[in-house]
């Protein structure tokens, strides 16, 4: 297994999660409810009296996210290598598959795994393995490296 | 009763904006990165590794603590997850997950903060990806037979 140096970020990477952690917590905590995005944002879809207030105001303070950071440390460069109607088909794919799932990588993968629930390791087993192999498929096998950057050549 | 509806709200917010600031500064938001971590063929960053243990090494404690409680600190009621049920819809939605997040490099949580900073592709797959929860909707809602089977929590 080669180790890509120049894009590993260990810290940042701690310190982002460690504020992921705490989010989670506080979300528990104070609100008592599991931090789930899709859980979060599909239940919008389904609306309830009483049960939407609370999902507005947690997806409005992720969308000014960006803005608060950028004042403080600048902006981000993300590198979105997929094509357009790649993009629109893993959107189709994420928003079925984490419905049908009860959950992604927050709601099982941070607070599953933290609360120790069997369910959300195998959840978060099978999406990760799934990810390994898209990933594995896309690059290796199908070769279509739709890649500007040569992250990986 | 109204008090604690306003802190509530402003608790969510916060929690939004913190978890937000947590997926940008982690490089979640970044799908190259993201991608680099689920390539283990190629080069491998394991960086994202890092930042699911920094998630759960907090986590762990915040849950260990609020399994005891029968109410959150602003008053309400927990709502933590019921089920327990390892069956094939869990395990085929998060496979369906797992590829369209190998495809784009994208999960629903970096997606709708990217959407905000304004990313076009992001964007677009935040609008996809509630077109597919929409058909899930659809889909739930011509089989529901029981009411009140999902817990919606996760």
């Amino acid at each position: 297994m080669l180790i890509d140096w120049t894009h590993f970020t260990p810290w940042s990477a701690l310190a982002g999660g460690v504020l992921l952690g705490l989010a989670s917590a506080l979300f528990v905590l104070l609100n008592g409810r599991i931090l789930g995005v899709s859980g979060i944002v599909g239940g919008l879809l389904r609306p309830r009296a009483g049960d939407t207030g609370w999902r507005l105001a947690f997806v409005l303070g992720m969308l000014v996210a960006p803005g608060v950071y950028w004042l403080f440390a600048g902006a981000t460069a993300p590198r979105i290598d997929a094509g357009w109607s790649a993009v629109m088909a893993a959107g189709l794919l994420v928003g079925v598959g984490t419905r049908y799932g009860s959950g992604c990588t927050s709601g099982h993968g941070v607070c599953g795994l933290s609360r120790l629930s069997p369910r959300s390791l195998v959840a978060t087993l099978a999406f990760m393995g799934a990810g390994f192999l898209t990933v594995f498929l896309v690059r290796h096998v199908l070769g279509c490296c739709h890649t500007t950057h040569g992250a990986w050549t | 009763m109204k008090k604690i509806l306003v802190k509530s709200r402003i608790s969510e917010f916060v929690v939004g904006l913190v978890f937000g600031l947590g997926l940008i500064v982690s490089g979640m938001t970044d799908p190259g990165k993201v991608l680099g971590f689920l390539d283990l063929a190629g080069l491998w960053d394991p960086s994202l590794a890092f930042v699911m243990g920094g998630a759960i090494a907090v986590g762990l404690f915040a849950f260990a603590f609020a399994k005891k409680r029968t109410t959150s600190f602003l008053g309400g009621a927990m709502h933590l997850p019921t089920s327990r049920d390892i069956d094939r819809r869990l395990v085929v939605g998060s496979l369906v997950f797992g590829a369209g997040w190998g495809l784009a490099g994208f999960c629903p949580g970096p997606a709708i903060v990217s959407a905000g900073a304004g990313q076009p592709k992001a964007i677009v797959f935040v609008l996809a990806m509630l077109a597919g929860m929409w058909l899930f909707e659809i889909a739930e809602g011509r089989m529901r037979r029981t009411p009140n089977q999902q817990t919606g929590a996760l």
